[in-house]
């Protein structure tokens, strides 16, 4: 085909003369010098008018045709490994042209390997990157304890025995969002109230915090937004790791890291953290243990696998849990508490008879095994075209009693996704596509109920992305899945982001989600009480219960400017989640908490307002307000979602000395969290010694930590959480008779534990 | 059949060898000075027809692409650079062009490495 063109070409030349020389062209062949002086055409000689903007290439065959101007008279011709001539031309006119081979090479192509290296354009999707400088800022303790300085996300408690905090986005809890390890979805499921404290902090090199709809590539779940974390790779992580920690209250971790590059591509690490509470604490003396006993390990191996030659990494990864908590009464003899209820032998002899003095107590104890595979291949010539494939498995098991109340939940999920990337036409158009699999199988038991199911789906995305690499980009996402219980589903997301003048953002997204709610292991804390549990289903194929979707839409506006010299921004958005269908959680109802189907409206508003600013010199200051309005339709009517404060200010300062040679320096940081006052859930039907009231007022935390790097191996670190000593008076209702009616440890607004002082140490080598 | 095999076997060779790649890795100079002028460069080029990848490093003034030679050549990637203001071995920017690049792209007048600014 091209040859032919090329005749054709040939023959029109030689043909039309008169034709192509009406258009004021300069016409020819460049051709290779030779002795015999063969016509050898040189193909690709760039020919060009001196200090012009006009010029061309010769074709296949060595013709060229460029348009003659009268302002220009010298036509250059030059080809690599040949000498250059420049030619006086001045008429359109036919050039035959021989080019000597020169000596000396004048144009060198050296080339090389370069680092990968990352644009930083700006994204489409609104997305936030928590570096490690960030998260040593809190020094305490996991993943659920990383948040506390960043306004993206709120930090509340979920309940007054474990001391978990439970994370919000956009006024929603987390089994709205999609938390992932290195894309691999991961507290989902039986992990959903525990998941994060299963991360420990100093494991995690960087979070991505994706507010909204988020992309389709990981998964249909996600509907206030998604979580990424990043571990700390085997190649680029310290060779040796050793952070220890300690705090007021008797808890202790110890975290190790241990890298070695084994050959040039092959690396490997190990990673073991531990932590441990002895200590019975009870300061706000209401018997009742302020924080749990716990006890965990939990040991990582990484392998990474790096060929820059051939284009293909891959890591996998082996991580094994154990973790045990114990709350409630203080003295409570959890072996004995055992036999009673016949866990260990298996036995279980009628009711169990109480002796007058025995104490209320609880046990959550959790094993998981995790292991996963990642595999990349980039085209080697191709830098913008690779292959993504990643496969995880993992099991995990929860055992726990609540009091009498027993919860036991084994979930084995198998999750893999193929991703390709490549563009169409070029880099400002590109493409994700590929599919999906999942397989979760649950073991579920409450008390005596049997709530085992599996799961099965199957799916697959596209996403295309536009960056016109100045004012406007977009991503748009869709993908179908079909779930043996969700049916077959189509969920498409949109972000766009456009830039009307220097530093300013402009941001829009919508999307769907759509999730199986896992309505005990998400709430579990509401085990730890009297009230009786009531699944109002209508025969869907979740617990009864229909699957919960939700459109989320949201615009925000990032400026950025310069005030004093220094950088800053001020960041607005505005998000509404509109639920179609949810599952209610009602616990207006002090004695029952109820699961339906949502039979009305349900959404979640949600605005802020962001300042960062290098106020002084070193000296950032970050602040934020904040206003959710969500409401739900509940049994009793519409109301505002309890234990959500509607207002929240958060402010964060920063302060480092410059740092020395050998890389000493001072860091401080402050944090203020100041919630307005939150509902409470109802409580009018108790006796009156148990209603609560409405309203909770409102309160501010402070945290303030200080650490003195000693040199780039050694540094020490001292902190106080709560300095203002703040606590909720009375977090356990009915801790005098907690067998009896009025026995909640669900309604908690404010911290249990009160000031506390901790400090720890790094060492890296 | 010996020779139909043969026929097609130098066929398919030769078409091989006249073949223009259709991800073909260039690299030229191109200058500028800094993370505005890397916009508009890789924005020019990547808005010639066949040009998939641009980069242009700031320090090295080198562009690298990836194109489809049956739809470009060198050449008409430069004509695009220099349309825009930005000066390449061959082809020279006119003074109109090179007027309308921001201020703190005048390479012409300093050509220091401005990499992180802008």
């Amino acid at each position: 085909m091209k040859r032919i063109k090329n005749y054709i070409a040939i023959a029109l030349w030689v043909l039309c003369p008169a034709l192509s020389l009406s258009q004021e062209r300069v016409e020819g062949m460049v051709m290779e010098a030779n002795d015999e002086n063969k016509h050898i055409g040189l193909s690709g000689a760039n020919v060009y008018w001196l200090n012009s903007q006009i010029g061309t290439v010769t074709n296949d065959t060595g013709l060229f045709s460029i348009p003659y101007s009268k302002e220009y008279n010298k036509l250059v011709i030059s080809y690599v490994g040949f000498e250059s001539d420049t030619l006086t031309v001045d008429e359109p006119r036919k050039i035959h042209h021989f080019l000597k081979p020169s000596n000396v090479l004048d144009e060198v192509v050296i080339e090389q390997k370069k680092d990968a290296v990352q644009k930083a354009y700006f994204s489409a999707q609104n997305v936030i990157t928590v570096n490690s400088a960030e998260l040593l800022k809190a020094a305490c303790c996991n993943l659920s304890e990383s948040f506390e300085t960043n306004p993206a996300i709120d930090v509340n408690f979920s309940d007054a025995l474990t001391g978990t905090k439970q994370i919000q986005m956009l006024g929603l809890t987390s089994p709205y969002l999609l938390i992932a390890q290195e894309n691999i979805p991961m507290v989902r499921g039986a992990s959903q109230a525990y998941g994060l404290t299963f991360t420990p902090g100093t494991w995690v090199e960087s979070i991505q915090i994706t507010k909204g709809a988020g992309s389709v590539v990981n998964g249909y779940e996600s509907i206030s937004g998604q979580i990424n974390t990043e571990l700390v790779k085997p190649l680029t992580d310290k060779l040796l790791f050793v952070n220890g920690y300690a705090n007021q209250n008797g808890r202790l971790e110890l975290n190790t890291h241990f890298n070695r590059q084994l050959t040039d591509k092959w690396s490997t690490g190990f990673y073991i953290h531990g932590n441990r509470r002895d200590v019975e604490e009870d300061r706000n003396n209401d018997g009742f243990l302020d924080a749990p006993l716990a006890n965990q390990i939990n040991v990582m191996n990484r392998w990474q696998y790096q060929n820059p030659s051939t284009g293909w990494v891959s890591f996998i990864n082996l991580r094994f849990l154990n973790d045990e908590k114990q709350v409630g009464q203080t003295g409570f003899d959890a072996d004995r508490w055992r036999q009673i209820l016949g866990i260990d032998n298996a036995t279980v002899t009628g009711v169990p008879v109480l002796g007058e003095v025995e104490a209320w107590g609880s046990e959550i104890n959790t094993r998981r095994f995790d292991s996963s595979v990642k595999l990349g291949y980039v085209f080697p010539a191709l830098p913008f075209q690779s292959i993504g494939f990643q496969a995880s498995y993992s099991l995990h098991k929860q055992d726990s009693y609540y009091g009498f109340r027993r919860y036991d939940i084994d979930h084995e999920s198998l999750y893999s996704n193929l991703i390709f990337n490549s563009i169409l036409g070029d880099t400002q158009n590109k493409f994700k596509t590929g599919i999906a699999l999942a397989y979760d199988g649950y073991e579920e038991r409450v008390d005596t109920q049997n709530f085992g199911r599996t799961d099965r789906s199957v799916g697959a995305f596209f996403e295309y992305s536009y960056e016109d690499l100045e004012k406007l980009s977009f991503t748009a996402g869709l993908r179908i899945d079909t779930h043996n219980r969700l049916g077959t589903f189509a969920t498409p997301r949109f972000h766009l982001r456009y830039t009307p003048w220097e530093k300013g953002s402009l941001r829009f997204s919508f999307g769907r989600g759509k999730r199986a709610a896992n309505i005990f292991a998400e709430n579990q804390q509401l085990f730890a009480s009297s009230r009786s549990i009531q699944l109002l289903g209508e025969g869907g194929s979740v617990y009864g219960l229909e699957p919960e979707v939700a459109w989320n839409y949201g615009v925000g506006f990032l400026q950025g400017f310069t005030l004093f010299d220094r950088p800053g921004n001020v960041t607005v958005d505005f998000y509404r989640t509109d639920f179609r269908n949810q599952v209610v959680v009602d616990w207006e109802n002090p004695r029952a908490v109820f699961f339906f189907n949502l039979d009305g409206k349900s959404f979640a508003n949600s605005f802020q307002i962001e300042l960062n600013h290098e106020v002084l010199k070193n000296l950032e200051l970050r602040t934020a307000y904040k206003y959710y309005d969500v409401q739900t339709d509940y049994r009793s009517g519409r109301l505002q979602k309890p234990l959500q404060p509607p207002h929240r200010f958060f402010v964060n300062v920063g302060y480092e000395t410059e740092p020395k040679e050998n890389g000493s320096q001072w860091r401080f940081d402050y944090t203020l969290h100041t919630l307005g006052e939150q509902r409470l859930p109802n409580t009018d039907v108790n006796p009156p010694q148990f209603r609560l009231g409405d309203f909770a007022d409102g309160y501010s935390l402070m945290n303030a930590q200080m650490t003195k790097v000693f040199s780039k191996r050694f540094e020490f670190y001292v902190g106080g959480e709560n300095l203002t000593n703040f606590r909720q008076p009375n977090p356990v209702k009915g801790a005098e008779d907690p067998f009896g009616a009025n026995f909640d440890t669900s309604i908690v607004y404010a911290p249990i534990m009160g000031r506390m002082f901790y400090g720890g140490f790094r060492y890296k080598l | 059949m010996k020779k139909v095999v043969m026929a097609l076997v130098f066929m398919v060779f030769s078409t091989m060898v006249v073949a223009q790649e259709k991800n073909k890795k260039l690299s030229f100079e191109v200058d500028g000075k800094c993370d505005m002028c890397k916009t508009r460069i890789e924005k020019a080029a990547l808005g010639v027809k066949g040009v998939k990848y641009a980069l242009w490093d700031i320090p090295t003034h080198q562009l690298t692409l990836i194109v489809d030679e049956r739809k470009t050549d060198p050449m008409k990637i430069k004509t695009a650079l220099v349309a825009v203001g930005h000066d390449t071995k061959e082809l020279k920017a006119s003074q109109e062009a090179y007027d309308s690049v921001h201020p703190c792209c005048k390479y012409r007048e300093d050509d220091s490495d401005d990499s992180g600014r802008h």
